[in-house]
């Protein structure tokens, strides 16, 4: 096996921008994100993969930012929480979650509402046990997850009504 | 003129703060960088109890990349949390739990850090481990710490409020139990985190995520020595407190200490197995309880004892140690009272307040006696309690004045909703409903050093633009604190809340508020913006009137404009600001808030008393599957006596919140721990600290929640509280856990006296029972305890004076009344 270099310079696509950047190649997709990028919007709970705070979407797929080195990442469409709203209009999973009560103290908030959308980009109708079972995964001491599922729910609901029009 | 309608408080909205946490632009601590930033790692014992004979940091000094290393040498001066405890050093030479910080490396990263803290060479003298409360009552040597009551005994008293043997010696029945209630701890979803470097105006800046940043501030001035005019905390947002942040910690003191040091900034982010070191979680409290009633269903008296498991510190543990009784007879008419509790030391991570600070555990053992107490006496454990709730603005035995008091009326919401009457010991085996009841504090009564300054200070600034800026040191850990800020001043002023902006816990700019801990911050806040809010409301009245020609006192103010109510003139709030702004200079104003006197008089009388307190109902719904002992929990209905609810989706979310953590805790959390094998060192190690591990409720295990906020009418508000307002972040959970016990016992005829109710639990008492035994899980022996004399106070009902009372007149107190 070649030689990893110490630092590593390359193009990574963030948020459907390109962003080149250079950082220690031991470093995660979560460290890059939060240290490399300034994209702080995705948290950390453990480091360890068993807290989901950190999930991110990787070509789509929700993925643990803490369990993914950033060097995998080259080519891949990544999104954060910082590329979800519309302009300055929230995304209608951001705004259900904020109105439902689905974040309290907001410190998983990130990670669940990018598990979440992960779901509804591939299911639209998720039912609520589905919705449970794609969130399961992002810890939160907070909400008792109720109003989570909740916003979930309302948001799924909107997001079919403009695929309507 | 007051508005016959409230306009914000009761509405349904978007929390002032919600758009940042969804869109990331929130800040915590460890978002927050600065130039030339280093990062700290702390070196923790690997020993549970150790002396640090000698420290070799040279080599560590010398590794590249490193900027300095610290040691016990650098912190002479300790601190803590209570004035009575302070008995931490930011970094020590007597370790004292597996985890407790003996050394810092400070380097330009983590990786780098933490390479250097392997080339830190410490010798440990190991001491004896004191592991659990009968260790340390057997063990008076070697002493944890040299103060505290003797040996190994932090806290150790006695009250006796009326003659309680003579209350049980008349009672019909004497129900004696025993309980034990495990340890727990926080687990927010930040791990802490803080930031300190000097700022440009040459004055240390730590920003933080405490819950406190009052308290933290004042002991970094201690430990750093420095003028606390010369220290600036900044309580960032918390993602999660539930009590852990509520302590000043070690690395937020290290940081602080490195950057004054280095003049660089310097960040520490804990690891998650750091966190479970940290802890100052829920104390393990064994309890007995022995209550005397009456055939027809009164409490005569109790008499409970406490035995707690305090961890390496003091933290909070002197509060914590009165807590595990002073509250217990504010639910329920007790006439006599008597409370003994002693928190001894041991070689774990310190316990301290968890979100029910120490009450918990007692709340749990009176609601299962009550269950038995019910059954005994033939009687329906709902109708029991409805016959012995304490009456409204009423004091009880030991001197704590209660307001207003909704617990009727939660019961009977949880009775109806989950049509108890009907299903209540009638369901099939392996169902059954558990009902417990609880009472919490909004605010504790007495600040944690003692002052006469007030508890809560909120200044406002009004300015010519139409902005509304809120001052206030309270802190936002994401129970919405700052919504609450923005809602009773919007609703004094009959302004939007998104015209106001909060400042919030900051001791640089905001007046000093005493944070975020024991349900305080919706009444003391929510009186100083009230407060200041109406005098800027005054000065806006006086102006706008002059130019409406009417009377000031005439004016209204709603939905933005300030409307004569006997006429159609008006003008909008901006133009009165405007008007006011010319009429006397710069607008703005301060109130603040302290809380009424206790009543109590006797030493110790400081514990308990509250400007108000709340009250919940609950009934859990449990199945049990007799094979596994597999407990499934399909609903929970609550009731939470809220007074008035300032915003119904936040109130709902702590209502909520407070089940989810009190579930959790009834079913699985455990601080628990182990001992190494011993080849390996024997070391008393957390037994899983991890999230993995340590099991909490997910998404996939919550129950259906039906929530009932129960509010007064007009008429019996509580006075003390703002617009009637009551706390709603901790009061709810306490019913939850022995409402689930008692669930047990209806679905499967099994008591499960102690917490967390565990399927091998619960199994094993299936076992006993179907082997024709006590079909009992719990403690079986209360050990000996040197509890002191009791300090012997008289209760109002029997003529007492709140004062402690000579023991010899003890008895002739007694006989008069009869």
């Amino acid at each position: 096996m070649a030689a990893v270099p110490d630092r590593v310079h390359l193009q990574l696509s963030v948020n459907g921008e390109p962003a080149p950047v250079s950082f220690s190649s031991y470093k995660t997709l979560l460290e890059v994100l939060r240290e490399d990028l300034d994209l702080t919007g995705t948290k950390h709970g453990c480091e360890l993969g068993e807290c989901g705070a950190c999930t991110v979407l990787v070509d789509g797929e929700p993925v643990l930012s803490c369990l993914v080195l950033a060097l995998e990442c080259e080519g891949k469409r990544i999104e954060t929480i910082e590329g979800l709203a519309r302009g300055a209009e929230l995304h209608p999973l951001q705004a259900a979650f904020t109105d439902l009560g689905g974040s309290q103290c907001g410190y998983c908030t990130p990670g669940v509402i990018m598990a979440a959308k992960a779901l509804l980009d591939r299911n639209p109708n998720a039912s609520r046990e589905e919705i449970k079972e794609a969130t399961a995964g992002n810890l939160c001491r907070c909400t008792g997850y109720l109003q989570i599922t909740e916003a979930v729910e309302r948001a799924a609901a909107e997001l079919r009504e403009e695929r309507r029009k | 003129m007051k508005k016959t309608r409230l306009e914000v408080v009761g509405k349904a909205r978007r929390r002032v703060d919600g758009r940042a946490k969804v869109t990331g632009h929130l800040k915590f601590a460890d978002d927050l960088s600065a130039p030339r930033m280093l990062h700290c790692k702390l070196l923790r014992s690997p020993h549970p109890h150790a002396l640090v004979e000698s420290i070799d940091t040279s080599k560590a000094e010398k590794h590249p990349g490193v900027h300095l290393v610290l040691t016990k040498k650098d912190f002479p001066v300790p601190f803590g949390i209570m004035p009575v405890s302070i008995d931490e050093f930011p970094l020590t030479d007597h370790a004292r739990h597996v985890g407790d910080p003996v050394a810092a490396v400070i380097a330009v990263d983590e990786q780098t850090a933490d390479e250097a803290l392997r080339l830190i060479q410490i010798r440990f003298s190991p001491l004896r481990t004191i592991s659990d409360p009968e260790d340390a009552l057997k063990n008076p040597d070697p002493r944890i710490h040299d103060y505290g009551e003797q040996g190994n005994i932090h806290r150790n008293q006695s009250y006796e409020f009326g003659d309680v043997d003579e209350a049980l010696a008349k009672a019909d029945h004497v129900f004696e139990d025993l309980f034990f209630y495990q340890g727990n701890t926080h687990l927010p979803m930040e791990e802490q985190a803080t930031l300190a470097l000097v700022d440009g105006d040459g004055k240390l800046l730590v920003q933080s995520s405490t819950q406190n940043p009052h308290y933290l501030h004042r002991q970094l001035a201690r430990v750093l020595q420095l003028s606390a005019a010369k220290v600036r905390v900044i309580a960032t947002p918390n993602g999660g407190g539930f009590g852990g942040k509520c302590d000043p910690a070690n690395h937020e003191m290290v940081v602080a200490k490195a950057a004054l040091v280095l003049g660089r900034p310097v960040k520490i982010g804990l690891t998650r197995e750091e966190v479970f070191y940290q802890h100052r979680g829920r104390h393990p409290v064994l309890m007995k309880m022995r209550t005397g009633v009456t055939r027809d269903g009164k409490l005569t008296g109790m008499h409970l004892q406490t035995l707690l498991d305090g961890g390496g510190y003091g933290s909070h543990g002197p509060a914590s140690t009165f807590y595990t009784g002073v509250l217990t007879p504010v639910t329920y008419e007790l006439p006599r009272f008597k409370f003994e509790a002693c928190r001894t030391f041991t070689n774990k991570p310190a316990c301290g307040p968890k979100r029910g600070h120490g009450t918990p555990q007692p709340r749990f053992g009176q609601e299962v006696q009550l269950d038995k107490i019910a059954e005994k006496l033939g009687k329906d454990p709902a109708e029991l309690r409805l016959g012995m709730i304490n009456k409204p603005n009423s004091l009880t035995a030991n001197w704590l004045r209660i307001g207003s008091i909704g617990l009727e009326q939660c019961i009977r919401e949880v009775v109806a909703r989950s049509k108890w009457k009907d299903r209540f010991r009638k369901q099939p085996e392996g169902k059954g409903l558990g009902l417990a009841c609880s009472s919490y504090m909004c605010g504790a009564g007495l600040p944690i050093y003692w002052n006469k300054l007030p508890h809560s200070g909120v200044q406002l600034l009004v300015d010519r633009s139409g902005q509304v800026t809120v001052y206030c040191g309270a802190t936002e850990i994401g129970q919405g604190s700052d919504d609450v800020l923005a809602s009773i001043v919007a609703e004094v002023l009959g302004i939007d809340t998104d015209m106001i902006r909060c400042v919030t816990g900051d001791t640089g700019i905001t007046p000093v508020d005493l944070g975020s801990y024991s349900s305080r911050v919706t009444i003391m806040m929510g009186n100083a913006a009230m407060e200041a809010a109406e005098k800027v409301r005054l000065q806006l009245a006086e102006a706008a009137a002059e130019q409406l020609e009417v009377i000031p006192t005439e004016l209204l103010f709603s939905n933005g404009k300030v409307v004569h109510a006997g006429s159609s003139k008006s003008m909008s709030f901006l133009e009165a600001i405007q008007f006011a702004e010319s009429k006397f200079g710069t607008l703005g104003s301060v109130g603040s808030y302290a809380p009424p006197k206790p009543p109590g008089k006797y030493k110790g009388a400081g514990v308990g008393p509250s400007p108000a307190y709340s009250f919940s109902a609950c009934v859990v719904e449990a199945e049990v599957d007799p094979k596994t002992g597999w407990i499934h929990v399909p609903k929970i209905w609550i009731a939470h006596d809220i007074g008035r609810t300032i915003n119904p989706v936040l109130a709902q979310g702590q209502v909520i919140g407070s089940v989810y953590m009190g579930l959790s805790e009834a079913l699985m959390e455990e601080q628990a721990f182990r001992r190494l094998p011993e080849k390996l060192s024997q070391a008393l190690v957390h037994k899983m600290p991890s999230m993995l591990e340590y099991k909490s409720l997910t998404s996939l295990d919550m129950p259906d929640v039906d929530v009932a906020l129960i509010e007064q009418s007009e008429e019996m508000r509580d006075p003390n509280c703002p617009f009637g307002a009551k706390e709603v972040g901790q009061g709810p959970l306490l019913p939850v856990m022995p409402a689930l016990a008692n669930a047990i016992y209806d679905a499967v005829g099994v008591r499960i006296d102690e917490i967390p109710v565990t399927p091998d639990k619960v199994l094993r008492a299936l076992e006993l029972k179907n082997s024709g035994k006590n079909p009992r899980v719990g403690p079986e022996h209360f050990p000996s305890v040197p509890y002191p004399e009791p300090v012997f106070v008289a209760t109002p009902q029997e003529g007492g004076d709140g004062k402690e009372t000579k023991k010899e007149e003890k008895k002739r107190a007694a006989a008069a009344v009869v």
